[in-house]
């Protein structure tokens, strides 16, 4: 019983990371069909953010409550800049768009190398955060992952609350649903698709700031992470939050639970099984927007 | 000329204008010089080291010819390859080592001693020591995977970005479960110093030489096959599903047995491709077959063309010799680059290379057209 | 062909997410009907058409002489012999007409011809091609040609592809005067050995070739019957042609009106 308890906790918190990951994915891929493969290098932008932050303030701390909202900007303008230069360009052609952006992304990786060196860096976490919590049973639950999991849920509240709330999240809704009404309806959809990118972008900076806690900075680090975000997408379903967020704590868990009862590899194995089988079942996702159009 | 009736339309029956010698020429012309090329001047050419070289280059521009079919014809952005590249791999990898266990005299290939649980086979290697089982596999079995995900996939529409997705993904756990099963599949590590192929050592350069013939001579066969693939009715249906699948499927076909056919050949071709790698180079691992690799296949054809056949296969082969002869020089140059390419072919020149060759072929026609017009 | 009924739809209903589009119709087309369906604007037309052909999901039935279509997958219906057109001419841009009425023709090939190159042009082909007065531009891509001519090129893709029944949504939308006439001579000479269903806004090329209507309002028949009948009823007047740009239609001399209750 303690066993599963703990599993399943580590599922919630491998959930929560890959939640931080795939939200940002969420906009850009699910909102905006634009398949990102950078975006992993904008989680290792936010990795190495921290890390600098860290290297000029000395309190671990500080550091890392800095690092968040300079992670979110220098991933989000970095985002913006690729949305600009190139991106734009390629809105036709999705599957194009995923290659092009997976040669931004091998770039980006060698600028890492070029700058960090090749081999891995650590950050140190604040000794608050390097505690267990014992809540009895047995069960103990690391602090670090607790406040990724917080941090992934305010994450997830704080886009709600943008894109339900906010002028411009109410511009970016309606360039996703009708983009040539919408432009014509005076929104300029350039500043807005570039907007989505920020944020969507900063996220992952985020999310990079969140993986310093759990494991090594390295130039390959988002690599390891790209695909299941965008397996938690696809699951999820196109342009809505609450799949993405069930299916990254599902996904977590199964992950976990298939772990401990066998190893890694075969889980990763099972798991992929499970998403198509998933899909036999509901091809467009776990939640989706049913049209009239031929699509 | 005060007749009421309208003139009836003349009713010939339509037929296309007979083709030029010279045009009907091109293609088996082409065929010819490229098997000169690759089975005459090549070998005579090139030391063993370079025709080595040129043997694992050749082998990705196999990979090449089914990217080619399904991505360039088909639309179906495959960015897995990797997996049947590495399932015909190692297919052919573990028959070559069972056969060199046998060959010293051992039961188990030698990396089994030194990471094994017994000193029994895994019974899913047994098979794998009649050659002609092995040699099926190599094709059966990345084609039976293709056949299985590509029959789920398809027949539900899952397609486009999902696909791709899926693919990748699919690379990546193929990877990760290779490099878990340290005792039977060699890990990390893969299954490495390959002595032998069906009797011939290979650390004789005279047959190394017959692998690369081997190599070279698949290759040419199966671009016969992919261009009778192109130009038969298939192939054009197969660039009418790319353009609209729903269009395709209310005359009457269903769009996910037409992709499926050319998911499983290019499976198929890509399996073929790693049995050939394993003598040529003498390793496989999950090094070669993950994500990164599986989207290193995609790029060579991007690169080179990726509707067309020969621009792909030239493609394919420019890349990887590109890789190995500037990655050692200038490894993070070459990073550079490569990404690079990735953005200009893809981003600039979704046709390639090849696609420059039309643009100015098209235009020099259009300027004798218009030359013709001014004089007439 | 005639007598016997080609199309018999009853009940037919189909909901997205709450709004019924199609909200129980029954219609009856006979064989060698050349049957225009008119109504205003979201009035349930193209996803009637959707649902006989497989693309949306419905509830009733909808048989096509004996053999019920609802359940039936898209291109099980097509082979079955009907055929259809989209409101934006569809055709494959990136391949020649000739192409496009080639694979058109070969839903039933066996695996060997599929994989052999296209010898030659299939007779029924090149009838199509006369047909739809397409001939001269048998080798151009289909991307290549005018709006009238791609709708034209897909008529004659579902006269290709054999099929017995045709439903065909706006086949003149956005065509000058010429070519509609143009269009609606072929509609007659294909209802000649087809049954037709072609649904459509504009008024005048209605009269000119209906030979029945049926008007469609919020998902239901309102009313059926000739032009002349439909043009008098009163409710049909009410709805769709009282507010649309038909003004004297309603000041046509009106004979008996016959409801005909769907």
């Amino acid at each position: 019983m303690t066993v599963i308890l703990n599993q399943s906790f580590t599922g919630i918190s491998i959930g929560a990371v890959l939640l931080l990951i795939a939200l940002g994915l969420t906009l850009t891929f699910g909102q905006m069909g634009v398949i990102n493969m950078a975006h992993g290098e904008f989680i290792m932008a936010g990795a190495y953010t921290t890390y600098v932050l860290q290297k000029s303030i000395s309190s671990a701390g500080l550091s890392l409550l800095v690092a968040l909202p300079v992670a979110f900007l220098v991933a989000g303008l970095m985002g913006a800049l690729l949305e600009w230069l190139l991106i734009r360009r390629l809105y036709t052609r999705p599957l194009d768009t995923l290659l092009v952006t997976w040669g931004v992304s091998l770039m980006l990786q060698q600028l890492a190398r070029d700058i960090f060196g090749a081999p891995n860096v650590q950050t140190h976490a604040p000794d608050l955060l390097t505690d267990n919590i014992s809540v009895g049973g047995g069960i103990t639950l690391a602090n670090s992952r607790l406040f990724i999991l917080g941090l992934a849920l305010l994450s997830v509240l704080a886009l709600t609350l943008i894109l339900r709330l906010t002028p411009l999240g109410r511009r970016i809704r309606a360039v996703v649903q009708n983009r040539d009404l919408a432009e014509v309806s005076g929104i300029a959809t350039g500043r807005v698709d570039r907007m989505t990118f920020f944020i969507g972008s900063g996220l992952a900076g985020v999310a990079g700031v969140a993986l310093t806690l759990v494991g090594p900075i390295g130039p390959t680090m988002g690599t390891n992470y790209i695909v299941d975000a965008f397996l938690v997408v696809v699951v999820g379903g196109i342009g809505q939050l609450k799949g993405s967020v069930i299916t990254a704590f599902a996904l977590g868990v199964l992950q976990s639970v298939l772990e401990y009862s066998t190893t890694v590899s075969v889980a990763k194995v099972v798991v992929l099984v499970a998403i198509v089988a998933f899909l036999q079942w509901r091809p467009q996702g776990l939640y989706t927007l049913r049209t009239r159009s031929l699509a | 000329m005060t007749t009421t009736t309208e003139p009836v339309k003349a009713v010939t029956p339509h037929n296309p204008p007979p083709t030029p010698l010279l045009e009907r020429l091109r293609v088996p012309s082409a065929f010819a010089l490229g098997a000169v090329l690759l089975l005459g001047i090549a070998p005579l050419a090139l030391s063993d080291f370079r025709l080595a070289l040129l043997a694992k280059y050749l082998c990705y521009a196999i990979v090449a010819v089914g990217v080619s079919l399904a991505w360039g014809r088909g639309g179906l952005l495959v960015l897995g390859q990797g997996v049947f590249f590495g399932l015909g791999g190692y297919a052919m990898a573990m028959h070559l080592k069972l056969a060199d266990a046998a060959d010293t005299g051992q039961k188990l290939p030698d990396f089994m001693q030194l990471y094994g649980t017994g000193d029994a086979l895994p019974w899913w290697w047994e098979p794998f020591a009649n050659p002609l089982f092995a040699l099926a596999m190599t094709v059966v079995l990345p084609m039976a995977v293709a056949a299985i995900l590509g029959f789920l996939v398809f027949r539900r529409r899952v397609k486009g970005a999902y696909f791709a997705i899926l693919s990748q993904a699919l690379a990546a756990a193929l990877s990760i479960w290779l490099i878990g099963q340290q005792a039977t599949t060699g890990g990390t590590n893969g299954l490495t110093d390959i002595q032998g192929f069906f009797g011939y050592s290979l650390d004789d350069p005279v047959n190394q030489r017959m692998v690369y013939f081997v190599i070279a001579a698949v290759l040419l066969l199966l671009m016969l096959l992919a261009r009778q693939l192109f130009v038969s009715r298939y192939g054009e249906l197969l660039v009418a599903v790319r353009d609209s699948e729903e269009r395709v499927r209310f005359l009457g076909y269903n769009p996910a047995n037409v992709k499926l056919v050319a998911y499983v050949v290019a499976a198929g071709m890509a399996g073929l491709a790693g049995a050939l790698f394993v003598p040529a180079v003498g390793i496989i691992s999950p090094a070669l077959i993950g994500i990164v690799p599986s989207i290193g296949f995609v790029i060579g054809a991007a690169v080179g063309g990726r509707a067309s056949l020969v621009g792909a296969v030239l493609g394919a082969i420019a890349v990887a010799w590109a890789q190995s002869t500037l990655s050692d020089a200038f490894p993070a140059g070459w990073t550079y680059f490569q990404g690079l390419l990735f953005v200009v072919a893809v981003g600039f020149l979704p046709g390639g290379l090849a696609s420059l060759w039309t643009v100015a072929r098209n235009r020099r026609k259009a300027t004798t057209s218009s030359g013709s017009e001014v004089t007439a | 062909m005639s007598g016997g009924e080609a199309l018999t739809i009853s009940d037919l209903r189909v909901t997205f997410d709450g709004f019924t589009a199609v909200d129980g119709v029954d219609l009856t087309v006979q064989n060698g009907d050349l049957r225009f369906l008119i109504g205003p604007n979201g009035a349930g037309k193209t996803t009637l058409v959707d649902a006989v052909t497989g693309l949306v999901k419905a509830t009733g039935s909808v048989r096509f002489g004996d053999e019920e279509l609802l359940g039936k997958p898209v291109q099980r219906i097509a082979r079955m012999g009907i055929g259809r057109t989209f409101q934006t001419a569809t055709v494959f841009e990136q391949l020649t007409v000739l192409q496009n009425l080639d694979i058109a023709a070969g839903a039933g090939r066996g695996m060997w011809t599929m994989l052999r190159r296209r010898k030659g042009v299939p007779e029924q082909v090149t009838r199509a091609l006369e047909i739809t007065g397409l001939s001269a531009l048998a080798e151009r891509p289909a991307g290549a040609l005018a709006h009238g001519q791609k709708q034209w090129l897909e008529i004659g893709m579902l006269l290709v592809q054999d099929v017995r029944l045709l439903l065909l949504d706006e086949p003149v939308a956005g065509m000058s005067h010429e070519e509609r006439e143009a269009t609606g001579e072929l509609l007659q000479r294909v209802s000649e050995d087809h049954t037709v269903v072609v649904i459509e806004h504009d008024m005048d090329f209605m009269r000119s070739f209906a030979r029945s209507v049926s008007v469609l309002h919020a998902g239901r028949v309102l009313s059926e019957g000739t032009v002349t009948e439909v043009q008098a009823d009163p409710r049909v007047q009410e709805v769709y042609l009282g507010r649309a740009t038909e003004p004297e239609s309603v000041t046509t001399p009106a004979p008996v009106p016959v409801g005909e209750e769907a």
